[in-house]
């Protein structure tokens, strides 16, 4: 298909930096409107100049304000940063209360800085859909840095590794045996640690054992163990600064780590692996639903399963038969 | 599979920091099904402006409690009218004196909604008023 000149332009004025043509980008892609995907398509291209950085942490931790913190820190080294906020849609009205903006407030009028909030729409990872063709968005736009901010998670929300190069988890003391509650999941995917309110009760215990659990992680010589940064004090600026750069450099060094190593390239492997499942997902699954939905096979189907006149598998066989014809 | 839904900001422009009713309104907004920005107490017209820019956003919910409300509003929707986002919807809310309603009118706010004016009717407005852009 020849690309529409519409869909060109479009793409023309992202990739000079157009806001509104951007936001109104990423609007249609959380909508699931199938012509945004024509304008991804342009400025897929221009894509993959920038970090992009996953910041991951139960709710309350504190990832708002560290991101707003980050987002003055880069600036200072004058990089341009973009924001992909996350919060949760309520399963009961489909309606958000998207709160992660009101810490980075004092960067709205920045130029440098574009932030945007994101509802889960049902999305179970912890992100939202549209947060990889959303990072595409501001990737193409030129920001250096692309920060996501998950929903608060729990412990199998680690869906943010598939869509950043450097994850940092968010941890906070005094929510009782969090090494135990979250050890299996969200404790593996960590590139940093950062233990923020570290000063509150628990704060050493809570290092203490993140230090022991790294000292069990078998890591390759040269490898990268994830460092743990302890930010004390958001209200004392200068220490909270002073630990801030720290982070800042930390994740600079991770990706320049990724960078030497060639692990950025196991990353984007990885990530683009799962990107064409979700594109044949896209292509192949949806048009085939929405034709069964429309005829009325799909409730047929249902009412087959409940009388038992039939099973899951043979009915989807059945389906893949007269769709998939080169397959089967 | 496709679905446009409606996306709201409530914001309060200017030194009023009483922000219980734009909290309220917020959480209103939230369970009849919107996605609701909200922005926080202090800011700017040209904070408002640009977020709701960013957030693409189909209504901006301005409220104000202070008095500032004449220039504070108008502000708002002159930033973006000159962004070219003048389709957006703008609101307004808070302590607003009878003698003023034209006036904002007059600037481009489509409704405004003072004291003792009830939740639903708030959302019924929104729901006849604001469509999510095709």
């Amino acid at each position: 298909m020849t690309p529409k000149s519409e869909d060109i332009e479009k793409a023309r004025k992202i990739c000079k930096g157009d806001v509104r043509t951007a936001s109104r980008l990423i609007r249609d892609l959380e909508d699931q409107i199938p012509e945004a995907k024509a304008t991804i398509k342009q400025l897929f291209p221009h894509t993959g100049k920038a970090h992009i950085i996953g910041l991951t942490g139960p709710p309350g931790a504190g990832k708002s304000t560290l991101i707003d913190a980050l987002i003055a820190s880069f600036q200072k080294k004058n990089k341009t940063v973009g924001v992909l906020a996350v919060d949760p849609t309520s399963p009961f009205t489909g309606g958000a209360l998207l709160g992660d903006r009101i810490r980075m407030q004092r960067h709205a009028e920045n130029p440098g800085v574009f932030v945007r909030s994101l509802a889960t729409r049902g999305a179970l990872g912890g992100l939202s859909k549209a947060v990889g063709d959303a990072v595409y968005v501001l990737d193409a736009m030129g920001k250096d840095l692309i920060m996501i901010e998950t929903v608060g998670t729990g412990q199998q929300e680690v869906e943010i590794i598939n869509h950043s190069h450097t994850v940092i988890v968010v941890l906070v003391p005094g929510m009782g045996d969090e090494i135990q509650a979250i050890k299996a999941g969200i404790l593996e995917i960590a590139d940093i640690f950062v233990i923020n309110k570290a000063n509150r009760d628990g704060g050493g215990q809570l290092y203490s054992e993140l230090m022991a659990m790294l000292d069990m992680t078998k890591i390759p010589a040269g490898g990268w163990r994830p460092p743990i940064i302890r930010i004390e004090n958001v209200f004392e600026p200068v220490l909270f600064q002073e630990k801030l750069e720290e982070l800042s450099a930390k994740i600079d060094e991770h990706h320049q780590y990724l960078v030497d190593s060639q692990l950025l390239g196991d990353r984007l492997r990885r990530k683009s692996t799962l990107e064409i499942n979700e594109a044949l997902r896209v292509c192949i699954l949806e048009p085939v639903l929405k034709e069964l939905v429309k005829t009325g096979e799909l409730d047929q189907m249902a009412e087959k399963l409940i009388r038992k006149e039939s099973d899951p598998y043979t009915l989807a066989e059945d389906v893949a038969r007269r769709y998939l014809s080169a397959v089967h | 599979m496709e679905e446009r839904k409606i996306r709201i900001m409530v914001a309060k422009p200017g030194l009023d920091g009483h922000d219980r009713g734009a909290r309220v309104l917020a959480r209103c907004f939230r369970d009849a099904g919107f996605e609701v920005i909200y922005t926080g107490c202090h800011q700017t017209p040209e904070q408002i402006a640009a977020s709701a820019i960013q957030e693409d956003v189909d209504l901006v919910g301005l409220s104000c409690l202070s008095g500032a409300h004449r220039y504070l509003f108008r502000q708002v929707v002159e930033l973006l009218r000159q962004q070219g986002a003048d389709d957006v919807t703008v609101i307004g809310g808070g302590i607003i004196p009878d003698e003023d309603f034209q006036m904002l009118y007059d600037a481009g706010l489509k409704a405004i909604f003072t004291p003792g004016a009830s939740l639903d009717s708030i959302v019924e407005w929104v729901r006849n008023n604001v469509k999510p852009r095709t």
